[in-house]
């Protein structure tokens, strides 16, 4: 009797489920349905290459970052290396990711790149590392698509944060990118060991001699621009 | 009897305006020291941008970002029949002020895009592409962002160049600035429309590398706020 009304409500509720489900053109239906973006990312920063992307599609059991917590090894890696191999098997390893896409270019300042994801959940994040820092990334976080009809597009402005998990020697040792050519990743936490936003770089143009960074290297928020469309 | 009725057809006329549909569009300098150079603000058809980050400016984009001239922007403007409000500070929209334009509610001139030149800079401005105007009645505030038009080096000298390709940076109207700077750079890294990086200036008014002063020219974005009333 007991196991009967069990499975009465759970019949029930995967009818609510896939009723909701169908409405693929109703904004307000969640997950379900398999839908498809494409993903287009501008670097909008005057001299801070973008490491490959980092692209997640994902439902409400993952989060990639957490503002004020400290960063997941994998996370740690992209923000110090821009090695995005561990964040996106992090992602994977959550069990609540429908697609992710492991960007394979630079995207040089000015330049862009467009990509496409498609899934049945409908949350997305996106990280890449400005290389001529010593652990900054661009990233957005859990950023709601359900909303959108097909077709629709959406604009998202994206800011700089601090991993957090190296200090912003920017010197040539520490930076990776083309300004340092020096180390990626390294274990040591010498940092706040919590997600902030980045405060921006100094460079040795503006009073901080061991910098490798010049005034070109220096940005303010945004740093990239994310066009995305729904296109099924 | 008749004061009444007076007060009745008072009411009818204050009544009136607010009935009127239309959209009110406020730009406000939010900056510490950088002044605006005569506003841009225009509405316009879909598909029309005065500039896009991300991609080279035009040769119009550039006479605005480089000297304030926005007589070739307004040109690109008629030619698609936007409503167009030049000017509407009457000049420079000086720290802390705001300047206001009416649009005309409906019609395909339902985006809105804002332009001006940051004085002093090279070639930096404030800028909105191509907002979609909101279709309810309500107020909505947005805030603008300082972009580099990418057409010239920032190498912080003011020395009058406000022409395209003259590399130099017209006047400081605040008079913060120094003089006899040696120049911040002669490149220009990101040749498309981006986010300003900020000037980075020095506090010697008299030499050292540039003619801006860090401790007045500097900013943070946003650098303006718009809000948008729709009547």
């Amino acid at each position: 009797m007991k196991k009967q009304a069990y499975w009465m409500m759970a019949a029930l509720l995967l009818t609510s489920f896939f009723i909701q489900g169908c409405g693929e053109d109703n904004p307000q239906s969640t997950g379900a349905s398999s839908r498809s973006y494409d993903i287009t990312v501008v670097n909008l920063s005057s001299n801070q290459p973008l490491s490959p992307i980092a692209a997640i599609m994902h439902g409400p059991g993952y989060q990639g970052m957490t503002l004020g917590s400290p960063a997941s090894l994998g996370l740690e890696q992209l923000a110090e290396s821009g090695d995005h191999s561990a964040f996106i098997l992090e992602a994977k390893a959550s069990g609540a990711v429908s697609d992710t896409v492991s960007g394979t270019n630079v995207i040089t300042p000015g330049a862009q790149t467009t990509l496409t994801l498609t899934g049945d959940e409908q949350l997305f994040t996106l990280v890449s590392m400005l290389v001529n820092t010593n652990d900054a990334i661009a990233a957005v976080n859990v950023i709601h698509l359900d909303q959108m009809a097909k077709n629709e597009t959406m604009t998202l402005f994206v800011r700089a944060y601090d991993a957090g998990t190296e200090g912003n020697s920017e010197t040539a040792g520490e930076v990776p990118g083309p300004a340092g050519n020096g180390e990626g990743f390294n274990s040591a936490r010498n940092d706040r060991n919590v997600v902030s936003l980045h405060p921006g770089v100094i460079s040795q143009d503006d009073g901080l001699p061991a910098s490798a960074l010049d005034q070109s290297h220096r940005f303010d928020q945004p740093v990239a621009k994310i066009l995305i469309k729904r296109v099924s | 009897m008749k004061k009444t009725l007076f007060f009745v057809f008072a009411a009818l006329l204050l009544a009136a305006p607010v009935k009127a549909q239309n959209i009110t569009v406020e730009v406000s300098n939010l900056t510490h020291g950088i002044y605006f150079t005569p506003l841009l603000v225009a509405a316009h058809p879909e598909g029309t941008h005065l500039f896009q980050s991300g991609i080279p400016a035009s040769v119009n984009l550039q006479a605005m970002a480089e000297g304030g001239e926005i007589s070739g922007l307004i040109s690109d403007l008629m030619a698609v029949s936007a409503d167009i409000a030049d000017n509407p500070a009457g000049g420079l929209l000086g720290p802390g002020l705001s300047a206001s334009a009416t649009f005309p509610k409906g019609g395909k001139n339902d985006f809105l895009s804002i332009t001006a030149m940051l004085l002093p800079t090279n070639d930096g401005f404030v800028g909105l592409d191509a907002l979609e105007i909101p279709k309810p009645k309500g107020v909505y505030t947005f805030y603008l962002n300082a972009y580099d038009a990418g057409t010239e080096a920032n190498n912080e000298i003011i020395n009058g160049g406000g022409a395209p390709g003259v590399l130099g940076i017209p006047a400081d109207p605040g008079g913060n600035n120094g003089t006899g700077g040696t120049g911040i750079t002669l490149t220009e890294k990101n040749k498309t429309v981006h986010i300003h990086r900020g000037v980075l200036g020095d506090t010697d008014l008299n030499g050292g590398p540039s003619d801006l002063t860090s401790t007045a020219h500097r900013w943070l974005n946003p650098v303006a706020k718009l809000v948008i009333t729709v009547n």
